[in-house]
């Protein structure tokens, strides 16, 4: 019989405020979903299970606690609450039943962070190659975040950055060092 | 610095976003091949200096595997296209000869 754990992040929700707050959430609900993005059968799986449709190129839609970002011409990243992924893997299954993909949790091999307040995006540049201020509106960017993989996307707040659970201390060492009081990149 | 556009998912994705899979367009031979085949597929590269037909991957990005053509003396970049083909599109070769006009060719 299966028992309930109770899920948990992976710094327990850490934070760091200096000149931009660092938070460390989750856990979060994360199903990477593989798929030739012209499979008829998508759009309206998406649409049924997620309340979603298909995002464009590179950006990634939200509505409520669910967001659909694309990763890669054959890869989505799902996002909803923890408690629903097991039943979203399953309808998500039925719904593209035949179809050549690859629906899998992976909540748990990942870390989310957010990092918000007016210079946020300070704290970003000095650690990913990304011209951040021209980020389009709802543009989910892949990249790297000094020596791992990350993806990132801007909301009124801040942002949001999505890592290996496994390099999650990292990634908070990277982003609390870059945050420190004094090392603003435009100073006021 | 080196910034080559991933023709999977658009983004201008600088050196550091990539990993180098050196020369494009080899030709790898079946069984039957000759040894002389073998040892060019193998061991015979161009390395000019000029324009270089080369594959990269957006390693820390889509993740996709795409090709692309380069100057290796300027690095001027010329194109980058997906790696699904065994020649340069026609119009990223016209668009090198103007631009180079004593430029031999990929092969
Ligand atoms: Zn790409």
């Amino acid at each position: 019989m299966s028992e309930l754990i109770t899920p948990i992040s992976a710094l327990g929700n850490a934070r760091y405020d200096g000149f931009a707050a660092i938070r460390e959430i989750g856990p979060t609900g994360m199903i990477t979903l593989r798929c030739k993005q012209d499979v008829a059968a998508l759009p309206g799986a998406l649409q049924a299970c997620m309340g979603l449709g298909l995002p464009e190129k590179r950006r990634i839609l939200t509505e409520g606690q669910r967001s659909i970002g694309w990763m890669g011409p054959d890869e989505l990243l799902l996002i909803l609450p923890y408690a629903e992924v097991a039943a979203m893997i399953a309808a998500l299954t039925e719904a593209l039943k035949g179809e050549h993909v690859l629906v899998v949790d992976v909540s748990d091999a990942r870390a989310m962070f957010r990092i918000e307040g007016e210079r946020a995006t300070e704290v970003l540049a000095k650690l990913c190659p990304v011209d951040l201020s021209n980020l389009a509106p709802g543009e989910l960017r892949r990249t790297r975040a000094a020596q791992v993989a990350a993806a990132l996307w801007q909301d009124e707040a801040g942002f949001t950055l999505v890592g290996f659970r496994s390099v999650a201390g990292y990634l908070m060492g990277l982003l609390t060092h870059s945050a420190m009081p004094g090392s603003e990149l435009f100073p006021a | 610095m080196l910034i080559l556009e991933c023709p999977y998912c658009g983004v201008k994705a600088e050196e550091t976003e990539l990993s180098p899979g050196y020369e494009a367009h080899l030709k790898r031979y079946g069984p039957g091949a000759s040894d002389d085949e073998f040892e060019s597929y193998m061991f015979a590269r161009k390395n000019p200096k000029g324009v270089h037909f080369e594959r990269w991957r957006h390693v820390y990005g889509c993740g996709k595997w795409f090709l692309a053509a380069r100057c290796t003396a300027t690095l001027e970049v010329f194109g980058t296209y997906p790696a699904q083909t065994s020649a340069p599109p026609p119009d990223l070769i016209e668009a090198i000869k103007a631009k180079r006009p004593g430029w031999e060719g990929y092969k």
